[in-house]
Parts: C-alpha cells; sequence; structure tokens
C-alpha cells in the first residue's frame, strides 16, 4: 500500500488547471506563427497578383519583341531594355561571380583566421551600401567627364552582386566536411588540386545558387544604373555597352513619369517581367541547392 | 634499391609534378595479370621489400600544451603495429605526426624526428605532400569524394599526380581486386563512390591509398565505423595488405590488436608505455599499467 496520497480516481490523466493555461499559451503562439507565415506569403501573392492585372493590358507578343512607341503612340515593347538589361546583367556577373567565388575560396580554404574575419566584415558592409551611393561612386568615376556608357553600368551592378556572391559562396564552401580535405590531404595532393577537384565540384551546387541569386537581385536594381545608364537611344538594338544600353528597371523609371496612361500600363508589364524573372530565378536557385544539399549530407 | 621519394621531390624543389616521376610506377605482379584470384576477386598482393618508420623524440604540441610526450617507437618493416590506449591518450596525434597532418590543425606542431627508412620526414627541404603521397592514411569515417565515382575516387591520387590512361586504369584494376572490392563493383565503376556501404567504402578509400603505392599505411580505427562483418572483412585485407606495406593500425579495441598485429604499443596520457609483440603485450604485460588496461580495469 503505498504512502503517497492517491489522487482521485480518472483525474490522473487529465491535465491539471496549470498544464491547461501553458496549452492554451503554447496554441496561441502557434496560431500567431502561423498567421506571420500566412500573412507574408499573402504580401508576395498580393504583389504578383496586382502587378499582373494593372500589367494585363499591355502585354502581349509585340511587347517582348518590340521597340518602344514614340510619345503617345499605342503598342511598342520593351525588346531594347530586355537586351540591355541582359547585356549589362551578364556584364556584371561575368565580373562578380568568378571574383566572389575566388574570393569566397581565398577565405575559407587559405587566408589566416584573421584575415579571413576582416574580408567577411568587408563584404558583409559593401552588401549594406545602399545601391545609390555605388551608382554615384561609378558615376563620379566613370561618367563626369565621358558619357554614360553600358560599361559604367554593369560595373556598378558588379559592386552590388558581389558581396551576395561571395558571402553565399563562403557559407557553402564552410559547408564541405573537413573530412573531404583530409582524405586528398592525406593522398598527397597539393592544396590547390583539392580546391579545384574535391572542394569545388562538391559545393557546386550550392556556389550556383548563389551567383544565380545574385544575378536576380542586380536585375532589378535601379540606383546604380540610373546614373551610369539611364539616357539612351532605342535606335536600331543597342548592343555596344560602350553606349548608355537600355534597361528594364529605368525604363519602368521612365514610364511611370509619363502622363501617358499606356505608358504607365507598360510600367507594369515591365515590372511584370522584371518579377517573373526572379520568380523563374529563384525556383532555378532552389533545385540547385537541393542538389548540393544532397551531396554535402551523404 | 630505388632512391628515396623525398630526395626525388627535394630535387624538383618542391614544384609540383607535372609527370609523373615522384609517383613510382606500379611494380610489376609476379605471376602475370593471369593469377588465379581469391575469393571476392583479390588477387594476392606481390610482396615488396618492406619499410621502416622510426620515431625519435616525438613530441606534439596543441598551442603550447604538449599532449605526446618524448616517443621512440620503432615501427618494422612489414608488419602491422597496433596502437592500443584509452581514449585521448595520443594515438591519433601519433600516427598524425607520421605523415605530417598533425600540423594542418592550426596551432598545433610536432618535434622530434619521424624517419623513414632512416630519413626524417620533418628534414629541412622535404616537401610535404610528397611525404603523404609515400605514408597514406585511411581514416576512422570512410570518406569517399562525393562527386566522383568508384573508379574516379580510387584514380584520384593518380589522375591528380599526372598518371594518366591505360597505366592509370591497370592499377585502379589492380587495386580494387586487391581489396577485394573487385567482383562486387566491375559492372559498375561509374556508380558513385557514395552509393556503396560502409563496409564497402571503408575498401574503396583502402583502395585508393594503395593505388599510389604508398609504402606505409597508416590506419586511423578504421573499422570504428563498420558492422562486425564488414570489419572482418577489414582485418583479413589488412592481413594481406603487410606482405607490401608497413602498417599501423590505431584501434580502440583490444581484441582486434590481438587478431590483426604483429606487435603493440601502449599509450597513455601522451606517453608510450610499452611495445611488444601483441602476445606478450596481452598475456605477459612488463609495465603494471599495461596490465590494467588489458584486463579492463580502466579505459
Amino acid at each position: 500500500m503505498s504512502a503517497l496520497a492517491q489522487p482521485a480516481p480518472g483525474s490522473r490523466l487529465h491535465a491539471d488547471r496549470r498544464y491547461r493555461r501553458r496549452r492554451l499559451l503554447s496554441r496561441a503562439v502557434e496560431g500567431i506563427s502561423t498567421l506571420a507565415a500566412a500573412l507574408a506569403v499573402a504580401v508576395l501573392a498580393l504583389v504578383i497578383v496586382s502587378v499582373a492585372l494593372r500589367a494585363a493590358p499591355a502585354i502581349n507578343l509585340d511587347f517582348f519583341t518590340k521597340d518602344p512607341a514614340p510619345f503617345g503612340a499605342p503598342g511598342g515593347g520593351i525588346r531594347d531594355m530586355i537586351v540591355g538589361s541582359a547585356i549589362l546583367v551578364g556584364i556584371a556577373s561575368a565580373i562578380a561571380i568568378p571574383l566572389g567565388i575566388l574570393v569566397a575560396i581565398y577565405t575559407t580554404e587559405f587566408a589566416g583566421h584573421r584575415v579571413a574575419t576582416t574580408i567577411r566584415f568587408a563584404l558583409d558592409i559593401l552588401n549594406g551600401v545602399p545601391t545609390i551611393v555605388v551608382g554615384i561612386f561609378i558615376y563620379g568615376l566613370l561618367v563626369i567627364g565621358r558619357t554614360q556608357s553600358g560599361w559604367a553600368g554593369a560595373l556598378a551592378l558588379s559592386v552590388v552582386e558581389l558581396p551576395i556572391v561571395a558571402r553565399s559562396a563562403q557559407e557553402v564552401l564552410g559547408l564541405v566536411p573537413r573530412a573531404l580535405h583530409e582524405a586528398g590531404l592525406a593522398l598527397g595532393l597539393r592544396r590547390w588540386r583539392i580546391v579545384l577537384r574535391i572542394v569545388l565540384p562538391t559545393a557546386a551546387g550550392g556556389l550556383l545558387t548563389g551567383a544565380v541569386l545574385g544575378v536576380a537581385r542586380v536585375a532589378g536594381e535601379t540606383a546604380p544604373l540610373l546614373f551610369t545608364t539611364s539616357i539612351f537611344s532605342t535606335f536600331g538594338t543597342p548592343t555596344n555597352p560602350g553606349e548608355a544600353l537600355p534597361n528594364i528597371p529605368v525604363e519602368i523609371f521612365s514610364l511611370s513619369e509619363s502622363p501617358s496612361p499606356q505608358d504607365h500600363a507598360r510600367a507594369w508589364a515591365a515590372a511584370l517581367v522584371l518579377v517573373g524573372f526572379v520568380l523563374i530565378v529563384s525556383i532555378v536557385a532552389r533545385t540547385f541547392n537541393e542538389r548540393s544539399r544532397r551531396r554535402l549530407g551523404s | 634499391m630505388p632512391e628515396s621519394q623525398l630526395d626525388t621531390a627535394r630535387d624538383q624543389g618542391g614544384a609540383d609534378p607535372a609527370s609523373s616521376p615522384s609517383v613510382p610506377p606500379a611494380r610489376p605482379s609476379g605471376s602475370g595479370s593471369r593469377a588465379a584470384s581469391a575469393p571476392g576477386g583479390s588477387l594476392p598482393l606481390p610482396p615488396a621489400a618492406g619499410h621502416t618508420v622510426t620515431l625519435e623524440r616525438l613530441n606534439a604540441y596543441y598551442g603550447g600544451r604538449r599532449t605526446i610526450r618524448d616517443v621512440d617507437l620503432t615501427f618494422a618493416p612489414n608488419e602491422v603495429t597496433a596502437l592500443i590506449g584509452p581514449s585521448g591518450s595520443g594515438k591519433s596525434t601519433v600516427v598524425r605526426c607520421i605523415n605530417r597532418m598533425h600540423e594542418e590543425i592550426p596551432a598545433a606542431r610536432a618535434e622530434g624526428r619521424v624517419l623513414l627508412d632512416g630519413e626524417d620526414v620533418y628534414g629541412p627541404g622535404v616537401d610535404v605532400t610528397t611525404v603523404r603521397r609515400v605514408i597514406g592514411m585511411v581514416f576512422q569515417k570512410p570518406n569517399p569524394f562525393p562527386t566522383m565515382s568508384i573508379f574516379d575516387n580510387v584514380a584520384a591520387g593518380l589522375r591528380l599526380a599526372g598518371v594518366r590512361g591505360g597505366e592509370m586504369r591497370e592499377r585502379v584494376h589492380q587495386a580494387l581486386r586487391a581489396v577485394g572490392l573487385w567482383d562486387e563493383v566491375s559492372d559498375r565503376l561509374g556508380s558513385p563512390g557514395v552509393g556503396l556501404s560502409g563496409g564497402q567504402q571503408q575498401r574503396l578509400c583502402i583502395a585508393r591509398t594503395i593505388a599510389v603505392e604508398p609504402e606505409v599505411i597508416l590506419m586511423d580505427e578504421p573499422c570504428s565505423a563498420l558492422d562486425p562483418i564488414a570489419t572482418l572483412k577489414i582485418e583479413e585485407l589488412i592481413d594481406e595488405l603487410k606482405v607490401r606495406y608497413t602498417i599501423v593500425i590505431v584501434t580502440h579495441n583490444m581484441q582486434q590488436a590481438a587478431r590483426v598485429a604483429d606487435s603493440t604499443a601502449f599509450l597513455l596520457d601522451g606517453e608510450l608505455v610499452e611495445h611488444a609483440p601483441t602476445e606478450e603485450i596481452f598475456t605477459n604485460p612488463k609495465d603494471e599499467r599495461t596490465e590494467r588496461y588489458v584486463t579492463g580495469k580502466f579505459g
């Protein structure tokens, strides 16, 4: 016979008052966080839907394949801007992606601890520099005393893209297990060979993700281009980076300042193109990420 | 007697070999390539003259802390020597000092001499990556390269040292036969190395290590992540490997040491307590601490 007081029959397994209060609190917090998540997703959906709705009148095949129409005239498209943006983002990425990955390799594989920390810190600060400041900086460097040019615009974009790619590459390279380095070292391989043939292929998926996200980010950056490649002609389809190149973000800006409602619709349509691009690119990035995660986890 | 491998690297000034002079050519298999295979498809390894490793007053430090203290130890050629001792006794550190992996840890250093056939691997002008090619290592957790196929894994050391083509293929096949993996994987050499079971992965890592024809093989608890059947297969493999290599195996499993090793060294708190033929260590240890450890009183 136990000396402990027996609880009332049936109530041993039921929640007491204190426990019930805790359970209520837990459920409330669960509910609030679910609401917050739903809100975040809803905002994204709202943005996409409202842009799509307002863009609808202007979206047609011509939009993608024709030059902008002269002021006030109907029709026309943003073909030149798509081409121009592609060139600008292409050049910027050709600079920022290799550089970013190389910097990341340096800090994770070769640099001492203090140097690596300093570089990481510098990249974080660069990441935080407002893009308009980057735009003015390149303006002062390359545009004053000369003309605007696609090179200046691409360079400004690459300054924005570099820290994004580098930081993400650092994270991914840091995830490659030391065991792989050790296996390579124990075989008598030199460090750069280990990095090139073992570390990089293992981290490839994640590196690609970071690169792709960097591209998505700068595709829509406006401020760097406002000072460097915003006064352009659309005669023919400009592709020479020596001159200012038409591009989507600046076009959205100018179209929105126009009094014509058709231009406004076109601005929304151009915005939809950007949003669509970011969406597609993000999905692509997720796929690469899954691949890399699988490799590193095995 | 072939010139010392370390000399070759020194003459080249440590330059990265584009051709393969510092990877020794495949030694001819004595009975030709049509030799009868043992079960598992393994070829009996052609014997090779052994190499001796001698530790002289080895000390190892992590920062200011000395973790290996004045160790003098000789590993006899073509024999398996086991290092036993409780956790933290420094067994892994000793072994990592032999192929100079210890110094890869920041703020870690070693003092003293490690002689391979009389030549100090810590000597001036010695190229550390050549040391590691000549003294191979197998790790506790199998670590095949995840982005490479079975073939590429075994070939990794060869390919990245400049051996190519027919010779590379031949050596990869030989290595896979030697570890007894050939029958199991010969039809899928292109499939990923990480798709194998744990025991197979470890044998793959051993094949990778022997493909570059080292002189000494260090094994740091190679079976502790494996099941008993896989462990047995690897212990059998070690017995076959010693005709060609000198083997040092760290193990926390005394029964394994008894099964596998010709001689055993007992380490405690970074010091060598006793080194004797395995049978003696377990049945008639000279030091009281050894006796207490092998009879299970601690550790």
